[in-house]
């Protein structure tokens, strides 16, 4: 690249395209983007794929060994564990989702905020980030959890919060390296209102990354729900999910193996499909950013 | 230089100021009267008149947070609901269980992390470097609470070479104390090591491609030379930072190798008292590992400006 194609804005027309061609290349995104895709075909279609009724128990089943009739064995109450593990890739997939989705609405207005007015708006934001930020993620999250009470709901919201503060940064960040670009100083120049300079300039221009992290965050997001589940703080039983699957299985880990090896693949592919796809966009749309 | 350390401490002390106020409104939005939480299965009026009074109940929030704010200040956390202990005294106890177990798996993951990052970066574009990233990424998205379950089946269980839980302080016996937490502190240290290859690597690629290394390569100085003294001098900066940053995410990740390997450490603690409710003991933690990762990091950036000489003669 020349030296004066570098002072073009930071997303020219079109270079949707151009990431599309980039990411369609990479195996390994491409890779991710399929294990993906196979998690939501599972959640989805949990109902038409299970073998079984993934609450009935039966006494004579207790801690079946994989065979034909339960594929992936049973649990220590005569569940069907495929069963399980479909409908639980439901509560992993949404926890992931929706999280994200709490620490969107919750971390880009404030990021955009303190990038955009700087200031005082930006000191308190950024304080109160960088406070959050001290309180490890998980703790933070295992905090919450507690206060609020265990169920599903209360850990996507404790997820959500916790992660807010990266994208906060993140968003902040961005809205600084394009603040005083040529495009939205001319908006400026033209009597465009802040909201309008905002949405219509820098909000696009902050996506890539934000896309990026995201995809990411949900990885750590279903790592953090399993996580809460296991600990008995996420989706309470009977109901399925991968964490309290392992929770379980931990007790019975001599007697029967397949309940901890199968729970615990599961959220290992699922993660590792969204780390890879994460990667995958990062490389396509931030090529900047290296980590 | 001394000015840049004053005011990297003085920009420290809104944030502290700040996560205080954080925890001080966890026990805020939880559901009920607090003081009936407070009082645990307590339900005397005298009692509870006193718990009021004692932690300013009846009074306006500010003044509330004034209150307890004064009483941290003087190491006083408040007593765990359940045992009556106070909760500097239950951290005391457990903190280093888990410093231990923090460090160990610090040590392996700078030991297998760091020349990871580098081969794969000096090796671009080949097998090695993928394999390293394959590594890392798996690293990163196994649950640390699994791979302990796997290990424990495997190697406690079936060939019966490390003990499966417990914890033995090191005063009493050293190698025995470092054997029970072998396993729980390499599980602990995979997602450690996988973040710091992926930074090392691109920290290295980066300084692999610097004007000051191609001059180095151009002189005829040895590729050995070149990495080693060059290129992985500049890079490793950041990285030191990374290191003392990554504690917090270590002492986070302990909470569940604790509860996976039965080690009672910090983790142990707070997952114990989630659950019995003891809200006065999960703020106590809270606050220390929040106060603790401020120090570290701190600490980092002083550090950081030590060592780097454009700003230590700034």
């Amino acid at each position: 690249m020349s030296a004066h194609t570098a002072t073009v804005p930071a997303v020219p027309p079109r270079s949707g395209n151009r990431a599309w061609a980039k990411f369609r290349r990479n195996r390994v995104a491409l890779l991710g983007a399929l294990i993906v895709l196979v998690f939501v075909a599972m959640a989805l279609f949990a109902p038409l794929l299970a073998s079984h009724d993934p609450f009935q128990t039966s006494f004579m089943t207790i801690r079946k060994a994989p065979s034909a009739s339960f594929w992936l064995g049973t649990d220590e109450l005569g569940r069907d564990i495929y069963s399980r593990l479909l409908f639980g890739a439901r509560a992993s997939l949404m926890a992931g989702l929706v999280s994200v989705v709490i620490a969107l609405i919750v971390g880009v207005p404030f990021g955009l905020a303190a990038g955009y007015f700087g200031g005082w708006t930006d000191s308190i934001i950024s304080r109160a980030t960088e406070a959050l930020l001290a309180i490890p993620f998980l703790i933070l999250a295992i905090a919450l959890a507690a206060f609020l009470g265990p169920s599903l709901t209360n850990a996507m919201i404790a997820i959500g919060v916790s992660a807010a503060p990266k994208f906060i940064r993140l968003t902040r960040g961005q809205v600084l390296a394009v603040k005083n670009e040529d495009y939205v100083q001319s908006a400026r120049a033209l009597g465009a209102s802040d909201l309008r300079i905002i949405v219509r300039h820098v909000l696009p221009n902050v996506m890539p990354p934000l896309i990026v992290q995201a995809t990411i965050t949900i990885a750590t997001a279903i790592i953090a729900e399993a996580s809460l589940s296991f600990l008995g703080l996420g989706l309470q039983p009977p109901n399925p999910s991968w964490g309290s699957m392992l929770n379980t299985a931990k007790n019975f880990m001599t007697q029967a193996p397949w309940m901890s090896i199968f729970p615990g693949s599961a959220i290992f592919l699922a993660v590792l499909g969204f780390n890879l796809l994460g990667d995958g966009l990062r490389d396509a749309l931030d090529p900047r950013q290296e980590k | 230089m001394l000015r840049l350390i004053l005011r990297r401490v003085l920009v420290a002390i809104p944030t502290l100021i700040l996560v205080s106020m954080i925890v001080f409104m966890l026990q805020k939005i939880l559901p009920g009267d607090p003081v009936l939480t407070l009082a645990g299965e307590e339900r005397d009026p005298a009692v509870l008149d006193y718990l009021r009074d004692k932690y300013h109940l009846d009074d306006p929030l500010p003044v509330q947070y004034g209150a307890w704010v004064l009483q941290v200040a003087q190491g006083d956390l408040g007593k765990s609901l359940r045992t009556d202990v106070p909760v500097s005294t239950l951290i005391g106890q457990k903190l280093p269980v888990t410093l231990q177990l923090s460090v160990m798996a610090m040590f392996f993951a700078v030991l297998v992390g760091i020349p990871m990052g580098i081969v794969a970066a000096v090796r671009k574009g080949t097998v090695v470097e993928m394999g390293a990233n394959v590594a890392a990424l798996s690293g990163m998205s196994i649950p640390n609470f699994w791979l302990g379950i796997i290990l424990i089946m495997v190697v406690s269980v079936q060939w019966q070479l490390l003990p499966a839980s417990g914890y033995v302080p090191p005063s009493q016996d050293f190698w025995l104390s470092i054997k029970t937490l072998l396993m729980p502190s390499l599980v602990l240290s995979t997602a450690i090591a996988a973040y710091l290859m992926r930074h090392t690597r691109s920290a290295m690629l980066e300084a692999l491609g610097a004007d000051y290394v191609r001059t180095a390569r151009a002189k005829g100085v040895s590729p050995r030379q070149v990495v080693l003294r060059h290129a992985l001098r500049n890079a490793l900066m950041p990285i030191v930072t990374l290191v003392t940053l990554l504690f917090g995410e270590l002492l986070a990740g302990a909470v569940l190798t604790e509860q996976v390997f039965t080690i009672p450490g910090f983790g142990k603690l707070i997952v114990d008292a989630v659950f019995n409710r003891d809200y006065a003991v999960v703020q106590g933690v809270v606050l220390c590992v929040a106060v603790g990762f401020i120090v570290m990091n701190l600490l980092a950036d002083i550090l950081y400006i030590l060592v780097n000489p454009r700003l230590r003669h700034a």
